[in-house]
C-alpha cells in the first residue's frame, strides 16, 4: 500500500535551519554572561527549542499521525521519571 | 504487476521511532550522570569545561545542523523524483560526517597530547570533579562519534539502494528512516554542545 506522502517544501527546511543557527548563536552569546545556576537552565531551554524544531520539521513529526507524538511524549516522560527519581536520591541524601 | 506487495510504511517509521526512543534513553543515562556530577562538582565542571575549545564544538554544531538540513531536503527531493539532487545532498551529508570526525580527531588528539584521557596520570592528579568531567566527556562524545559513523554508513547504504532504484519516489521509507537516525545524531549534539563546551565561558 502506497500512502499519500506529505511532501515538505525546501523553503520550510531552510527557514528551520536559519532558526537553528540563530538559536546556536544565542546559546553561545548567553554563555558569555555569568547567570549562576541559570546558565545551564537557559542552555537547556534553548537546546529543547532547537530539538523541537528538528523533531517537528526535519523529522516530519508535524506531519505524522498523533500516535507518533504520543509515543515521543511517553518516552520523554520515562526519561523524566529517571531524572526525577535520581535527583530525589541525590538532593535529599 | 501481479502479486500484492505487503508494505507498511507508517509501521516502518513508527518502528524506527521506537528504536530512537531507546537511543534517547541510552544517552539520557549519560546526561543524568552529567547532571548528578555537575550538582556535586559545580566549580570543577566550570574549570574543566573551560579547557574545551568552543570553536571545535561550535564548528561541529554548524556541520551537523547543515548535514541535517541536507538530509531533510534529500527526502523531499526523492519524493519529488529528483534522484540526482537527493544523491548530491546525501553526498554532502557524508562529507559533513567526515568533517565532524576529523574535527573530533584533532580535538581529541590535542586533549590526549595534554595528558587528558581516561586513566591518564595527569587526570589522576586533577581534582576528582575535573577528572569526572573529562571521563564523562570522553564516554558521551565517543558514543556520539560511533553514532556519527553508523549514521554515515547507513546513509551510504541508502545511497547505493537509491542508485539501484530500490529506494525511489514511490518507496522512500528507507531514506526517511536513515534520515531519522541522522537527525537523532544531530539532536544529541544539540545538548552536548552547550552542556560540555559552553559551561560558563
Amino acid at each position: 500500500m502506497t500512502e499519500h506522502a506529505h511532501i515538505v517544501p525546501y523553503r520550510t527546511f531552510f527557514i528551520v535551519w536559519g532558526l537553528l543557527l540563530l538559536l546556536t548563536a544565542t546559546t553561545v552569546a548567553v554563555a558569555q554572561f555569568n547567570l549562576g545556576p541559570f546558565n545551564v537552565w537557559v542552555a537547556l531551554l534553548i537546546a529543547t527549542v532547537k530539538s523541537g524544531l528538528v523533531i517537528a520539521f526535519f523529522m516530519h513529526m508535524k506531519y505524522e499521525s498523533r500516535l507518533f507524538l504520543l509515543a515521543l511524549f511517553a518516552a520523554l516522560a520515562i526519561l523524566a521519571v529517571f531524572i526525577g527519581l535520581t535527583f530525589f536520591d541525590v538532593l535529599y541524601r | 504487476m501481479s502479486g500484492h506487495e505487503h508494505r507498511d510504511d507508517v509501521g516502518a517509521r513508527f518502528g524506527m521511532w521506537l528504536f530512537l526512543f531507546t537511543e534517547v534513553l541510552l544517552f539520557g543515562g549519560l546526561f543524568i550522570l552529567y547532571a548528578v556530577y555537575l550538582h556535586r562538582y559545580p566549580h570543577e565542571f566550570v574549570t574543566a569545561g573551560g579547557e574545551l575549545n568552543v570553536w571545535f564544538g561550535g564548528g561541529n554544531t554548524l556541520v551537523l545542523l547543515t548535514s541535517s538540513l541536507c538530509v531533510a531536503i534529500a527526502v523531499t527531493a526523492l519524493q519529488r523524483g529528483n534522484t540526482t539532487l537527493c544523491l548530491r545532498l546525501l553526498g554532502v551529508t557524508i562529507f559533513c560526517a567526515a568533517l565532524f570526525m576529523v574535527n573530533k580527531g584533532f580535538e581529541w588528539s590535542a586533549k590526549i597530547g595534554h595528558g587528558i584521557y581516561p586513566g591518564s596520570a595527569h587526570l589522576h592528579d586533577l581534582p576528582p570533579g575535573e577528572a569526572v568531567f573529562f571521563n564523562i566527556y570522553y564516554v558521551t562524545t565517543g558514543l556520539h562519534g560511533i553514532h556519527v559513523i553508523i549514521g554515515a554508513a547507513v546513509l551510504i547504504w541508502t545511497m547505493v539502494l537509491i542508485k539501484k532504484g530500490r529506494v525511489n519516489a514511490g518507496r522512500w521509507v528507507m531514506l526517511e528512516n536513515a534520515g531519522l537516525y541522522w537527525h537523532l545524531v544531530d539532536l544529541i549534539w544539540i545538548f552536548i554542545f552547550p552542556l560540555y563546551y559552553l559551561i560558563l565561558h
